[in-house]
């Protein structure tokens, strides 16, 4: 039934496509040109190089204290609201944790307000995908392309909606829940293709990026992040890393036996894409288990950095940050695509705040390391990154795996959901400053051996967080400088700062708190222009938009995520000894659950 | 259902009273845990403390505290006999309706809880009666 009405839906999309003469390239060109169109939020990053900047200046460093609450939104759902919306023309699309409804918006106004609901998806999902979500049941937003909009399920389908109707063209079963893959990324559509990647780590999925035909949703090529050469597309003579051909098996001689095959790699961040280049870029999760002990070898290519050929899949270069992960820190976090000075020298750079503590600067043109710098200065698992080998000088102290199963290793910073988790940052080709919501939190971690069945955790590893000795703040808001490798400011946060931040023209910095504050900060130096607690603890991710000749900002509050594991009596007790008693208070006491939409703009 | 789960958690308190009333008479099972010193475990508390955080952390929290979207074991274990615990691990449960989506899993066919279901619980059971505190514990030696 199902497959014959999605075949159905199939032949309907085509004849419409070839109705309207479209053609698989126009994609390409209508993103492209919406992605650098003032006031447009067409990709779920804001542009292909995933800045999350705008030219807007109309919020600005002296008009942002008239910013005002305008318009909101409830959608109904309860858990954590990651993401954030598209703005194309006078429609908004959001979407919800599951069960993943879809929201189409009016800008215009009706009865004298907007926000009225043109369409709305809900799909039906087996509710038994809920607790093989790792981290609650969080989706990062919806991508659009050629009149669809892509929404990735949680059961992981990938499903094609036409952006004036709402109604389904196609839809693709991704990977299977049954066995712990599950969908929370958002897609991004490039050319005529979308391509999506699958959460599942803590379950021993083998991880791969997919890109599916926009016409049809047939597969265009699928990469695992482990595996045989044809399995992860490497040509070991031309895929490159650290500026060497890769050669044959790459990723097999590092896992012992088929581990590889349960062996993790999720790739559930963000996805970039260089035009020029022909490249899409993004990274790996952690490998499965998290104990390390139980499986010997550098684990490739789990915490990489992936560069790929947006029309075949082929890696043109791959560099892993992390080998052999002893800590859960995964490299999913967002490529940062910018043309900045690294060192003085100019250079087509891809940033990168990983999990591990450490922003990483790379040639995004062949892969070659050229900075990897400390953003928060309590990161103590390695020393340094040496940038010819690539490799990090791990501190043996803080490495579980060098003190063995069964050993709780005390004390290492950053905790498991990293100095950066998914939240991604913002860059100002003004500034030429990274604004980075990052988490202060460290952890103490014990591997022991488990088993693995399919569909049920494949962990492996007991943590306790806490935040580093001596302070009482679980996040920092900072801006980063990628030329000197230098934090140039720092706004302490009580909680982890897991909203995305937004750059603008104006001279601001926009981003959310975990208490449920939306921040407008100066770009320069980070004092706080603006600050609105909106209905519930922000994971979302701030963007901007103009409509009406307004420029407005819009961001989802709705707390959960891997943030609200902590949220109901905190991430440890006040008692432990930590040396800040008290300090340390329930989000619970600030915030509640609930997804809901704010929309802000300065009061005339 | 709810009235159900009222009805039965009315019984669970008259049962206690009566239990408090005439507790001299009917001594009550021995803890399935033992705490010494504030942190130190037997070491099937302590295999269940290391369990729990494998299975059980990532939706229930640290040290069985709960999360936005899974309920704190400390509070469900002080009314939920071992059985019913049991069998909610082994079969799982369901509340899905439009107020509540939670949903959680079957662990019967997973071999680390069914070798560790006593011990989880003796280390749940523990922080539930206030005897442990939510930190790493120390192991007695076995």
């Amino acid at each position: 039934m199902t497959s014959r009405t999605t075949f159905l839906a199939a032949t309907a999309c085509v004849a419409a496509l070839s109705a309207l003469g479209t053609t698989p390239a126009r994609a390409n060109d209508e993103l492209l040109k919406l992605q650098t169109t003032s006031g447009q939020w067409a990709i779920p990053a804001g542009n292909y190089s995933s800045q999350r900047y705008s030219d807007l200046k109309q919020i600005n460093t002296s008009t942002a204290k008239n910013l005002r609450p305008v318009w909101t939104f409830s959608t109904g759902v309860l858990r954590g609201h990651e993401g954030g919306p598209l703005v194309i023309g006078d429609r908004m699309f959001i979407s919800t944790p599951y069960p993943n409804k879809v929201f189409a918006l009016d800008l215009n106004k009706s009865e004298g307000e907007p926000g009225r609901i043109v369409w709305s998806y809900e799909p039906r999902q087996d509710p038994n995908v809920i607790p093989v979500m790792c981290c609650d049941t969080v989706n990062r937003g919806v991508a659009y392309g050629n009149g669809l909009i892509f929404l990735h399920q949680a059961d992981t389908t990938l499903v094609a909606l036409d952006e004036k109707t709402g109604k389904v063209v196609w839809s693709v079963k991704d990977d299977n829940p049954g066995k712990g893959a599950t969908g929370t990324s958002a897609p991004l559509v490039v050319k005529d293709k979308v391509l999506v990647g699958v959460s599942g780590g803590e379950f021993g999925v083998q991880g791969h990026m997919t890109a599916y035909n926009i016409k049809d949703g047939s597969v265009a090529w699928r990469a695992y992040s482990e595996g045989p050469d044809d399995q992860i597309k490497f040509d070991p003579a031309t895929t490159i890393s650290m500026g060497k051909p890769v050669g044959p098996n790459s990723s097999l001689k590092t896992w012992q036996g088929d581990q590889w095959k349960i062996g993790g790699g999720a790739t559930w961040g963000w996805i970039s894409y260089d035009p020029a280049l022909n490249l899409v870029y993004y990274g790996s999760g952690n490998p499965s288990t998290w104990n390390p002990t139980q499986r010997p070898g550098d684990n490739k290519w789990s915490l990489s950095v992936f560069a790929r050929d947006a029309d075949t899949g082929v890696a043109k270069w791959v560099y892993q940050m992390t080998p052999h992960d002893q800590w859960d820190y995964d490299g999913v976090n967002e490529m940062i695509l910018a043309d900045l000075p690294v060192h003085g020298k100019p250079t087509k750079a891809l940033v990168h705040f990983d999990r591990n503590g450490f922003a990483y600067a790379l040639d995004r043109t062949d892969g070659k390391l050229l900075e990897a710098e400390k953003f928060d200065p309590k990161v103590n698992w390695a020393t340094h990154v040496d940038l010819t080998t690539g490799v990090p000088e791990v501190v043996s102290q803080y490495a579980p795996g060098d003190q063995g199963a069964d050993h709780n290793t005390k004390g290492v910073c950053p905790a498991a959901l990293g100095s950066k988790d998914e939240q991604p940052a913002a860059y100002s080709p003004i500034t030429h400053m990274f604004y980075v919501p990052t988490n202060h939190v460290c952890m103490d971690y014990e591997p022991f051996k488990v088993s693995y069945t399919a569909g049920q955790p494949y962990v492996g590893a007991t943590l306790s967080m806490f935040p580093p000795a001596g302070d009482s703040n679980l996040g920092n808001f900072i801006a980063y400088d990628v030329n000197t490798g230098k934090i140039a400011w720092s706004d302490p946060e009580m909680f982890s700062v897991w909203s995305g931040a937004l750059a603008t023209a104006g001279g601001v910095v926009a981003y959310g708190t975990l208490d449920g504050r939306l921040k407008v900060v100066d770009a320069k130096n980070g004092k706080l222009l603006y600050s609105f607690k909106t209905p519930s603890g922000i994971i979302g991710n701030v963007n901007t938009y103009t409509f009406g000749g307004k420029q407005y900002l819009a961001v989802l509050s709705g707390v959960g995520g891997w943030a609200g594991i902590g949220m109901a009596a905190g991430l440890s007790e006040d008692t432990a000894g930590l040396g800040a008693v008290g300090a340390y208070k329930q989000l619970s006491n600030y915030t509640q659950l609930g997804g809901v939409l704010t929309v802000f703009a300065v009061s005339n | 259902m709810k009235t159900c789960i009222e009805f039965r958690r009315a019984s669970l308190l008259a049962f206690a009273i009566f239990a408090l009333h005439a507790a001299p008479a009917l001594a009550a099972d021995p803890p399935p845990y033992t705490v010494k010193d504030g942190d130190k475990v037997d070491m099937g508390t302590y295999k269940g403390f290391l369990y729990y955080g494998d299975e059980c952390a990532r939706c229930h929290g640290p040290g069985g505290a709960g999360s936005s979207y899974a309920p704190a074991l400390v509070d469900s274990l002080k009314h939920l006999d071992k059985q019913e615990f049991e069998e909610t691990v082994i079969n799982g449960k369901k509340e899905v309706n439009t107020a509540s989506d939670k949903v959680m899993p079957s662990f019967g066919l997973n071999q680390d809880v069914a070798e560790n279901l006593d011990n989880i619980y003796a280390y749940l059971k523990a922080r539930s009666d206030g005897m442990l505190g939510r930190g790493h514990p120390e192991h007695l030696e076995p």
